[in-house]
């Protein structure tokens, strides 16, 4: 029961991280109809820009780690949402009337460079930090096994939660919010009508990097640990995160990261945790298979 | 617009496109993290290379603003080369005199690397790459998991081999077909699904296979993999020196690169089978239901086509060169491992098609050549390590570019390299050349 407990937990916490990925898939999916496949390496190569920052706030600077790690995340953010800016550009814009595999060629491509950019740029290994922020809340004991919540698990679930709401008030209140949704049901009326398709699908993007980002600083600050290939799994999770949601639906986002969180984790504690990895992408073959439109998406009608 | 306007302009444009490379580059180029001998991460300042980049950025974006009159313009220009009727005769025999040609002017001993790393290799991945060629190129079914049934052939290989005691003869077509009926039971389940879905699911497909030969140690010995299973012969007779060898039976001295030439040529004998049965069956209704479904799925439905056996003999015929493939590197290797089946693997040979230019034979021969043969050729030139440093690692690169060239590829000629894809089928007569 304790470990039970202590895996929701832990679940949770993954949960949320993939969340923040999803929501990127979900947003460009929605907007243009296109799997950015290098959203993970995007995600991965966050991680990497918030770990150079904090080593450079924490060693040149001198800077204690707590106000290094926010300045470091902050900073981290504005500059991925820089590089999904430049990606957008260089990679996607042209090929929005082109066919319809064309941007997803184009993804994996811009994917496989970006892995090998950080691979050459700062080597394959892994890139582990000292671990910081250890504090933790005991939940039960006295049992077999003492459950624990630490301050880094609420803190992570509570930025998620946050910015959720907050990305929700924007796609829901404000002008920015209204156009992507203009876009999303038919980008050439929406155009006709004012709206600027280029800026706001650009503008997703780059939204969409900056929860990366968060999300990318949250994994640094809880596993403590990012190589140069991590983009690819976690990011293949978090689009299966945004499938099961229902592509296109915010919360079923967040809602499909907290359930393959959930899966992962439990599928490691009691089956294999060799295999944890088959069950995300056996959630992924089988949603896409049985239930494409997810558990809060609407069912996608093929037009002629 | 006066040429100091101009001038001014393009500076201006410059200047964007050097702060936009600088904040790109800020951490990840000007700093390297690297663990000093406590394991705590040290920063390495690499400031040049920084200031590099951004000049680049500066000078290369100045003369395209120059050069296009301030303002990007699309070139849309699709240039039709038509390829001249002696290239097919003349490659052939140049790739039949090749291996013969480098023994006879190297040795037999330097001979060898030019045979089975550039010739052998190479043509291994153009059989991959006309294989993928009929699911991607003509069907226009996008399969992100091609490495497993690569897998799935090298591995039915060198698990039966040894078993059995049969022949590369005999699994050569068991190879092909086991990976076929592989490639049927992932089609299956994914007939429903949209191009982009369908991607992802061969993807998570071919994950799953690669999670699975690593971790089912008692049948795949895990991430150490096979080996120690039979390797090739000449009909019989062994690549062995002393009298019972293929050298001392056809009375030539003993070399190493025998068996690699004997490689070789299987194996353009069965690139070119692979290419052969993609040309005739494009000429059949199986094939130009293919072309159909690639270009319009709807149409071909309504039409009275049925997709499903369309899909899936694309699949299985794509996967069954992609198993006899396998079989071919288990016996080049003499060594399989789950590490040579991830998905950057299918990542190039999925560059090598897209490169090519869907749907032309041609073009995926000469992508296969130059995306294999430049990497292993950059890999020789040891003047680069003393450029970049002692860890500089040409196939780092190679995927980095590889990168870049889809992404190019897409953007500026989504049709290929060399698109001579003629029509199959025309109405009427020829038109003037």
């Amino acid at each position: 029961m304790e470990i039970f407990l202590q895996q929701i937990i832990n679940g949770v916490t993954l949960g949320s991280i993939y969340g923040l990925i999803a929501i990127g898939y979900t947003m460009v999916y929605g907007i243009i109809g296109m799997v950015n496949f290098a959203h993970g390496d995007v995600f991965m190569l966050s991680a990497f820009i918030a770990l150079l920052l904090l080593l450079l706030l924490t060693q040149m600077l001198g800077l204690a780690a707590a106000p290094a790690f926010v300045a470091a995340m902050v900073a981290s953010m504005a500059l991925t949402a820089l590089w999904n800016y430049a990606i957008e550009r260089v990679a996607y814009r042209r090929l929005r009337s082109s066919f319809r595999l064309a941007p997803l060629i184009s993804a994996i491509g811009m994917s496989t460079f970006l892995a090998n950019f950080v691979t050459v740029t700062q080597g394959p290994n892994n890139k582990s930090i000292p671990p910081m922020w250890d504090d933790v809340i005991k939940i039960t004991s006295g049992g077999a096994y003492d459950v624990t919540l630490s301050y880094k698990q609420i803190l992570i679930v509570a930025v998620t939660g946050a910015l959720l709401a907050a990305f929700w008030f924007v796609v829901q209140k404000t002008a920015l919010g209204r156009a992507q949704r203009a876009c999303e049901q038919d980008a050439k009326m929406a155009a006709l009508l004012g709206v600027d398709v280029n800026r706001t699908v650009a503008l997703t993007f780059v939204i969409g990097a900056a929860l990366a980002a968060v999300a990318g600083s949250l994994y640094l600050l809880q596993y403590g640990v990012v190589k140069s290939s991590d983009g690819f799994v976690p990011g293949v999770k978090a689009f299966t995160a945004a499938v099961l949601g229902g592509i296109g639906s915010l919360p079923g986002a967040v809602l499909g990261g907290l359930l393959i969180g959930l899966i992962e984790t439990l599928w490691g504690q009691y089956f294999s945790s060799d295999y944890k990895d088959v069950a995300a992408f056996s959630v992924l073959a089988i949603t896409l298979i049985f239930m494409p439109s997810g558990l809060m998406g609407r069912p996608d009608v093929e037009k002629v | 617009m006066t040429r100091g306007d101009h001038i001014f302009r393009a500076a201006r444009e410059a200047a964007w496109a050097t702060l936009v490379v600088a904040g790109l580059g800020f951490p990840i180029i000007a700093y390297r993290a690297e663990p000093d001998f406590n394991n705590a991460l040290m920063l390495q300042a690499r400031w040049p290379l920084f200031f590099e980049f951004c000049l680049a950025a500066f000078v290369l974006r100045f003369a395209l603003a120059l050069w296009s009159g301030g303002a990007a313009k699309a070139v849309a220009r699709e240039r039709i080369w038509r390829k001249p009727g002696w290239l097919g005769p003349v490659a052939l025999a140049v790739l039949v005199v090749y291996p013969i040609a480098i023994v006879g002017a190297l040795g037999p001993q330097a001979a060898l690397k030019w045979v089975d790393t550039y010739g052998v290799q190479i043509l291994i991945y153009v059989l991959l790459g006309w294989g993928l060629n009929i699911t991607v190129g003509l069907a226009g079914l996008l399969d992100l998991g091609y490495a497993a049934f690569y897998a799935v052939g090298a591995y039915a290989y060198a698990l039966i081999a040894p078993a059995t005691g049969l022949g590369f003869w005999a699994l050569l077509p068991v190879c092909g077909l086991l990976a076929a009926f592989w490639g049927f039971c992932i089609g299956f389940p994914v007939l429903r699904l949209r191009g982009d879905y369908l991607a992802i699911v061969t993807l998570a497909f071919a994950e799953i296979v690669r999670i699975v030969l690593i971790n089912w140690d008692v049948v795949t010995h895990g991430e150490a993999g096979l080996f120690g299973f039979p390797g090739l012969n000449f009909f019989g007779l062994p690549f062995i020196p002393g009298p019972r060898g293929f050298a001392a039976h056809v009375g030539l001295p003993f070399a190493g690169v025998h068996k690699p030439i004997f490689l070789y040529y299987l194996v353009l004998v069965l690139a070119l089978a692979a290419n052969f049965v993609s040309l005739r069956l494009r000429r059949l209704p199986l094939g130009r239901a293919w072309e159909a479904l690639r270009e319009d799925e709807i149409a071909c439905r309504a039409l009275g086509l049925d997709t499903a056996n369309i899909k899936l003999t694309a699949f299985a015929l794509g996967a069954f060169f992609a198993g006899v493939a396998g079989c071919l590197f288990a016996l080049r290797q003499g060594f399989v491992s789950p590490s040579a089946f991830t998905f950057s693997e299918s990542a190039l040979i999925l560059a090598i098609v897209v490169l090519g230019g869907g749907g032309s034979q041609l073009g995926v021969a000469v992508a296969a050549v130059f995306l294999v043969g430049a990497s292993e050729l950059l890999r020789e030139l040891t003047f680069l390590k003393s450029v970049f440093g002692e860890d500089f690692d040409p196939a780092q690169y190679r995927m980095l570019l590889v990168g870049l060239a889809m992404v190019g590829m897409m953007n500026f000629r989504p049709r290929g390299l060399v698109s001579t894809r003629e029509p199959t089928i025309r109405l009427g007569p020829e038109p003037a050349k």
